[in-house]
């Protein structure tokens, strides 16, 4: 740590190497302790408090994340994120594949959300060569990018109020779930990584029974919102635990770079399908749901209408349909003439950006990912302080962090 | 009707008969007897425990949208028996470092004070092991028994999340038990007797019945005795996604089993005592009194275990306000009522 700039980010407070937890005025550098046995961290725990290993492998921690916490009985002092288990050397493995075969790396950036990933970084090989997507397709990939952002966000309300202990809205969501994985799997073969987008459009039409199933999910899915909302949005016991908990103050979160619902619920009303749009968002009416206290029911309630909102467009995309081709023609072998692109698209859970600098090769010379997920995870020490393990759980719960996005 | 107790009696006097022609001192018959109905209610237990293990989760599943078991004999009624099966054969794992004996009887505490209580549970009439004239105060107190044996499982599992988890069970358990014993107290002013047999005769009709003339009793005593069992909402000792299992984290096999049973069997002691002070026990028109227990108790395990499935948890501290808090002056604010106007 001793190269890293001090003092030019909020999270630079942490005490110098020199520590080592007997003297109680300095409490000792987590940092330290990565790589010490277990005896050593029993002993420098300091006084009342001691430090306890959650994870890798935790039942709620979501995906494989390692947090190291210090704490005083039952409250949160401290907590460090240990980050790397998921990672797979994305970047690196860009450099030697070409474009159309890391397509399907883009998916496992983000598994839950693959066809955002896929739009993005075919967007932005599409600027880069200047290539122009047909009409038909664009709306294709809308309809998919939405139905994508509501799966997320199914799974993102089942796993929330599971690590609540209300383990039957899991099913529930599932079960819509499992309609968008059958409108997937008939359009390009796949449930969660689909490999669906290429540079100019997308790989296959949309199958005849597509657009009249999705027209009847549409319908389905409106009053299911309702339905989970009824279980838990006014029940006493889940706003006791939710109320003014993990207050992320809008600052920090800017400071910080989180993005998508975590920001928006701290009050920023800041969207990239509204800021910057790209596709054809512009020609869609849907709202942006914004929070006031920015706690954690209130991350809960922007998710709940997102989906809402998600609901809207798909329907309104539905409708308006043109006919027309789904690619436009892309030499056999794509070569990008050099240059650098950056696209940024808005993912489930913020931000998603792709940093593609080409040197007119077949293959990519640098993919830079900018995820969404790395950024929230760093300000969840910011949000436990001084908070219980139960809390914790549910406020890590509710910033939808997701493992594979913040390792790559 | 068919009554039960018919059929204790006849075989009491058959071997009373039989002991007497051999010319086998009394105490022996007083021994052979003992171990007879020990032997049926132990019998008893399990075949319960075995089968709300198969109802619960037949009814998470449907609530959830799915079919729990259904492959292992009719809709998967063999569940249970396969899975105990399993867990004796399991490996016996005890950690290096615990406190064995401690870790070794800890199991045994809590399955032994689950069982105890049964000797005051009234199934149908005349059929209570024994009438004790102070059967709901034995009752309130073999249940407290229960901590001392989740304490010791924390403790001795020698692991920071078990600890916390038995201290906060113990701190559960007992602050529960306050408006828990207040809420019966009512029950009790009303009948006049701490007998269980009495309190459920003097429920005779059903517009005698305590539900009716207690409710904010009623409603006290099922939400403390939710939070005796460690069940949904209050289950922060087994809170999974937080302390992987609580003070359960260590145990594997048979003594994993018998946490297991004993919770399903203290669900069943609980729901039958709602069932006796409150839904007036065994009283019921022209079916068996048995039978009418039998469809009471299961009825509130039903209710007990829809909570489960349908509430998120409460934190710990929330836990304890809403005992001390609300409970407890809602329990105080019945008794008093109850003692001016009854």
């Amino acid at each position: 740590m001793s190269d890293y700039p001090k003092n030019k980010f909020p999270i630079d407070e942490f005490p110098t190497d020199e520590t080592d937890g007997t003297d109680k005025n300095k409490p000792s550098n987590l940092f330290n302790l990565l790589g010490k046995d277990a005896d050593t961290i029993a002993v420098t725990g300091g006084s009342e408090e001691f430090i306890v290993n959650m994870g890798p492998q935790h039942p709620s921690t979501h995906g494989v994340c390692r947090l190291l916490l210090r704490m005083d009985g039952e409250v949160i002092v401290d907590l460090v994120p240990i980050v790397g288990y998921l990672h797979r050397a994305l970047e690196k493995i860009a450099e030697n594949r070409t474009y159309l075969q890391f397509i399907p790396y883009t998916d496992r950036i983000d598994y839950v959300t693959a066809m955002i990933c896929n739009h993005g970084f075919c967007m932005a090989l599409e600027k880069l060569a200047g290539i122009q997507v047909p009409e038909r397709a664009e709306y294709i990939r809308v309809i998919m990018d939405e139905l994508n952002r509501i799966a997320s966000h199914l799974i993102w309300l089942g796993t929330f109020a599971l690590d609540l202990g209300a383990i039957t809205p899991f099913l529930y969501c599932f079960r819509e779930r499992e309609k968008i994985l059958d409108l997937f799997e008939m359009t390009c073969g796949q449930r969660m990584t689909f490999n669906y987008m290429r540079v100019g459009g997308v790989s296959r039409d949309l199958p005849e029974q597509f657009i009249p199933l999705a027209k009847e999910f549409v319908e389905y899915f409106k009053p299911r919102v309702d339905e989970y909302e009824y279980i838990l949005t006014q029940n006493p016991i889940f706003l006791g635990r939710t109320k003014g908990v993990g207050i992320l103050p809008q600052k920090t979160a800017i400071d910080y770079s989180v993005t998508g619902p975590n920001l928006r619920a701290t009050g920023l009303k800041w969207d990239l399908r509204k800021e910057e749009p790209y596709s054809i968002y512009d020609r869609f009416e849907f709202d942006i749901p914004t929070g006031t206290n920015s706690d954690t029911w209130d991350r809960y309630m922007v998710r709940i209408q997102e989906m809402r909102q998600a609901n809207r467009i798909v329907e309104q995309a539905l409708n308006s349909i043109p006919e027309g081709e789904i690619k436009t023609k892309t030499p056999a072998v794509f070569k990008p003439p050099a240059g650098e692109v950056y696209v940024r698209v808005e993912s489930t859970r913020g931000e998603m950006g792709f940093f593609i600098v080409s040197k007119g090769d077949t293959i990519p010379y640098r993919v830079k990912l900018r995820t969404a997920s790395f950024s929230n995870l760093a300000v969840l020490p910011e949000m436990v302080r001084g908070w219980k393990i139960a809390d914790l759980v549910v406020i890590f719960a509710s910033l939808d962090v997701i493992m594979p996005d913040v390792d790559r | 009707m068919f009554e039960l107790a018919n059929v204790f009696k006849a075989i009491y006097t058959w071997l009373e008969g039989l002991f007497a022609n051999w010319g086998i001192p009394q105490f022996w018959l007083d021994l052979i007897s003992m171990l007879l109905v020990f032997v049926v209610i132990i019998a008893f237990i399990s075949l319960a425990a075995l089968f709300l293990v198969w109802w619960e989760r037949k009814v998470s599943a449907h609530m959830q949208v799915r079919f729990g078991p259904m492959r292992t004999g009719w809709h998967g009624w063999r569940q249970t028996v396969i899975d105990a099966i399993k867990l004796i054969m399991k490996e016996d794992i005890i950690p290096a470092k615990v406190d064995k004996a401690v870790f070794v009887i800890a199991p045994i505490v809590v399955f032994v004070s689950a069982l105890m209580v049964y000797v005051c549970i009234p199934f149908g009439k005349g059929l209570i092991v024994s009438d004790l004239n102070i059967g709901i105060l034995y009752i309130l107190a073999i249940t407290t028994f229960t901590v001392v044996g989740l304490l010791m499982a924390g403790w001795g599992s020698n692991n920071k999340y078990s600890m916390l988890g038995g201290l906060r069970s113990a701190a559960q358990i007992v602050s529960y038990e306050v408006p828990l014993t207040l809420s019966v107290l009512g029950v009790v002013l009303l009948a006049q007797s701490l007998s269980m047999v009495k309190i459920v005769t003097a429920q005779a009709h059903i517009w005698q019945w305590y539900i009716f003339r207690q409710p904010v009793g009623f409603f006290v005593y099922l939400t403390a005795a939710v939070a005796e069992v460690n069940r949904t909402p209050f289950d922060i000792p087994e809170a999974e996604q937080e302390l992987v299992a609580g003070y359960n984290t260590e145990y594997s096999g048979m003594k994993f089993a018998m946490f297991f049973f004993a919770e399903y069997a203290n669900l069943f002691t609980v729901s039958a005592v709602v069932t006796t002070l409150f839904l007036g026990g065994w009283n019921g028109p022209w079916l068996p009194s048995w039978i009418w227990f039998f469809i009471k108790t299961f009825f509130v395990i039903l209710i007990i275990m829809w909570f489960r499935w349908t509430y998120p948890r409460m934190r710990v501290d929330q836990l304890m306000d809403f005992a001390w808090k609300f409970l407890l002056p809602l329990a105080f604010l019945n008794l008093i009522l109850t003692g001016l106007f009854a």
